[in-house]
């Protein structure tokens, strides 16, 4: 409930209009694009929407620098951020949701007796490493499935598991990112900026090796965006948490650049603590991977 | 601050005022219903009488989708965020919406969505012909390569309502005046509140939904292909999960409109308020776990057939205490029955009917019959149209004299209120009949039992088109010479914030609170 006597209302804004327009390039531009065509009109306007994002965060952060910023506006910035994260969370629950229809109801469904009809001698499993594609058509299958799957390697193999190394870096990542939380709200800020700068690097090295686990999959284990539901559900559930890991390692590297020139203080740290929400949104989000597409598999 | 709108376009291309973005999301949905009507008068054309007489079946199939694509994402949402963005801060008593530019930014996506969406009719192989509901393999198998257009359309379009629900949710729980509590909140303010956070919930499913086709149609995954291990199926439930809600996101702040439009013409405060409140929290619960009774006949275990059919009947019960409590809100009241009063109580009726035929194909067994008919059709356009677009419809009548100061003419818009109800009810009256009789929906062309009824509905349909384009010419006129008006209580029953401001209402209002007692 409002008590202030006066909202600040910001003045006509062109930004607006050339984000829309950014993004009305980048629809046109990815439909010719995945269809073939040039990436030039996606460039384009990925590019005039990076530009104004840029220019409007910088006004945002300038106006409130200035002052202009009453208590209630940030509240509605806060809330702006919460419900945000709310959409991402219903993101992800398509995909977990997908993950557990197919495994529980649409898989055991493909492989009963009705089904033999048409996939005759196809068993539901999970991983799923033959498709039903591979048992009526053999060699000739448009959907091979992987050699080999992500799933737990054992107890012995456990300190060279990628995913175990994942996990223990998001998890502290978390920490870090809380202890540099509690550092500012202290004032301190040469501890803020050590334990955010150490986040990003954890964020960085996650990517990494990230990176070095989708290679892996490609070029020794047989395993693609191809390989049937399972290569789908894997490479798109980790992919998009890969997505908005990057998403919040450029969020908190640019807190990190505003920390380094003292944008934040004991009062006032939200353009930080709206990115540190968001990196634990992440983190959590990857603890359901972990358990649901690594443990559980 | 600017005191006044700025001049010439740059007024509505740079604009952080409420009032313009309200004003830009009615015309441009008025714009997406005239484009998404005539779809529908081509589609009505052809079914004129059995036979091909005028576009092909493929053609028609884009007709179909484009129709049901543009009106349901096109004319209607934005018709209601925009009713939203002009008077939620009036009726809060707030200056603003909580973040103005991104208000801006959720608007101006739109024109580029739909723009998008609709060249891809002059492209090759046409227009997306597969249905507003895209059910695949026909969305991603079977689709024209223009379907990478749509998929990106929609993700834009569903940007632009994610952001505006945040602001509409940032705006009502922040921006209240003093002693405004959440209970003596306008019921127009809590359906929006509600239908706000519907839109947070499922937009992000729909995403979720066209980048699975996506990749399906583009990269080699196998969501919806059995052969990959996938399932068409999973498709049709990742739809519905956004789907059906999407319907109470169109329908819930047309009951907000409906129950500020009985009490004023009826001189008597809303009845049983806190219980329409609850009932719409209700009805948004129930919203999400109703889904598969879109999906009674792809092949669902008993048990689940079960579960969806009595789960999806309790929404009858909060619908009914609605729709009791306008009936008690009139009964007993000094009602007068200006054009506003004629379209909600329009909507009462006609809606309880589209209700009563929900509660028909909700019935799982009964709905081996109903599914995919003509029977489906008429269900949904009774609470699509004669619900969601009679209550707007109604409430730019009741709010335009409000917002430019001047009355429209009386006796033309009860013209065109008998026009559009009776041009309704003609058009899809008998379409119930067509599908208990076995007319299949979906169809360009029918047996020659169907051809009486359908001759009745086409006719029917060309009516109400012609009303519409009515509704447009008396909306002009007002605003350009209609009688003036100025009392701040342009109704003399109407309650609220709103009705405090002076009429035409300023450029700028609430710059200070006002105290509610």
């Amino acid at each position: 409930m409002s008590t202030e006597s006066n909202y600040y209302v910001p003045e006509q804004s062109r930004l607006p209009i050339f984000a829309a327009t950014g993004l009305g390039f980048i629809a046109y531009g990815a439909g010719s694009w995945v269809q073939g065509g040039s990436p030039m009109f996606f460039l384009a306007g990925a590019l005039v929407l990076a530009f104004t994002l840029y220019s409007w965060f910088s006004l945002v952060i300038k106006e409130n620098m200035a002052g202009m910023n009453s208590d209630q506006l940030k509240r509605s910035y806060v809330w702006g951020m919460s419900w945000f994260i709310f959409s991402e969370v219903m993101f992800f629950a398509v995909f977990f949701g997908s993950l557990y229809y197919v495994r529980n109801l649409s898989l055991p469904w493909l492989g009963n007796e009705t089904n033999a009809l048409l996939w005759d001698g196809f068993e539901a499993a999970w991983p799923l490493m033959t498709t039903p594609d591979m048992v009526a058509n053999g060699e000739a299958a448009q959907f091979m499935g992987p050699d080999q799957n992500m799933s737990f390697p054992g107890w012995d193999k456990l300190f060279s598991w990628l995913p175990l190394w994942n996990t223990i870096i998001l998890m502290s990542s978390s920490v870090t990112v809380h202890i540099a939380h509690t550092a500012i709200k202290n004032n301190n800020r040469g501890k803020f900026n050590l334990w955010l700068g150490i986040t990003v690097l954890m964020g960085a090295i996650f990517l990494v090796l990230q990176a070095e686990e989708y290679i892996h999959a490609y070029q020794h284990m047989g395993l693609t965006l191809e390989s049937g539901i399972y290569g789908t559900t894997f490479f798109m559930l980790t992919g998009f948490h890969g997505a908005h890991v990057t998403m919040g390692t450029i969020m908190l590297l640019i807190q990190f650049l505003r920390g380094l020139k003292g944008h934040f203080n004991s009062e006032d740290q939200f353009g930080f603590e709206a990115a540190s929400w968001y990196w634990h949104f992440v983190d959590v989000v990857w603890v359901g991977l972990f358990i649901f597409v690594y443990i559980l598999a | 601050m600017a005191h006044g709108p700025a001049k010439g376009i740059g007024r509505w291309l740079f604009t952080t005022n409420h009032k313009d973005i309200g004003t830009l999301y009615l015309w441009f949905s008025f714009a997406m219903f005239l484009l998404g009507g005539s779809f529908a008068m081509i589609i009505r054309a052809e079914l004129f009488e059995p036979g091909m007489q005028i576009i092909r079946p493929e053609f028609f199939n884009q007709m179909t989708t484009m129709h049901g694509l543009v009106m349901v994402f096109g004319a209607i949402m934005p018709a209601f965020v925009g009713l939203a963005n002009w008077m939620i801060p009036m009726m809060i008593g707030a200056p603003d919406m909580a973040l103005p530019r991104m208000n801006n930014l959720s608007f101006w996506i739109l024109p580029f969505a739909f723009a998008l969406m609709a060249s891809t009719l002059f492209m090759e192989g046409g227009a997306p012909n597969f249905g507003w509901t895209f059910y695949a393999p026909l969305s991603t198998t079977y689709a024209p390569p223009t379907v990478n257009y749509f998929i990106f359309a929609v993700h834009i379009m569903g940007a632009s309502s994610i952001m505006g629900s945040i602001n509409i949710i940032a705006t009502v729980l922040n921006m209240r005046a003093p002693g405004m509590t959440l209970m003596k909140m306008p019921m127009f303010v809590w359906t929006w509140l509600i239908t706000a956070f519907l839109l947070i919930a499922v937009m992000p499913v729909l995403a979720g939904a066209v980048t699975m086709m996506l990749m399906d149609i583009n990269f080699g995954t196998s969501f919806f292909d059995a052969a990959g291990g996938g399932d068409p199926v999973l498709f049709q439930h990742v739809f519905w999960f956004f789907g059906h809600p999407e319907v109470y996101i169109i329908i819930l702040p047309a009951f907000g409109v409906i129950s500020h439009i009985i009490p004023t013409f009826s001189r008597k405060p809303l009845f049983g308020y806190s219980s329409m409140v609850y009932a719409t929290a209700s009805i948004a619960f129930l919203s999400f776990i109703v889904w598969a009774h879109h999906m009674f006949l792809v092949g669902m275990p008993i048990g689940g057939e079960l579960y969806f059919m009595y789960a999806t009947m309790l929404i009858a019960i909060p619908t009914a205490a609605k729709v009791f409590n306008w009936i008690s809100t009139m009964f007993r009241g000094s009602m007068t029955f200006e054009t506003p009063m004629l379209f909600a109580i329009a909507f009462v009726i006609l809606f309880t009917i589209g209700g009563f035929t929900g509660v028909m194909v909700a019935i799982a067994p009964a709905d081996v019959q109903y599914h995919d008919s003509y029977f489906v059709v008429a269900h949904f356009h009774y609470v699509m149209v004669a619900g969601a677009v009679f209550s707007g419809t109604a409430a730019v009548y009741y709010w335009l004299p409000k917002w430019c100061g001047r009355m429209y003419d009386e006796s033309m818009a009860k013209m065109q209120f008998w026009i559009s109800f009776v041009g309704f009810n003609v058009t899809f009256f008998p379409q119930h009949f067509l599908g208990l009789a076995g007319m299949p929906r979906r169809y360009a062309d029918y047996a020659l039992q169907f051809s009486d009824w359908n001759m009745v509905s086409s006719i029917g349909a060309f009516t109400y088109g012609a009303s519409q384009l009515l509704f447009l010419f008396i909306v002009i006129r007002t605003i350009r010479s209609g009688t003036p008006v100025s009392e701040p209580k342009v109704w003399e029953g109407a309650e609220g914030l709103e009705w405090t401001l002076p009429t035409p209402v300023p450029y700028h209002t609430f710059s200070t609170p006002p105290e509610v007692k």
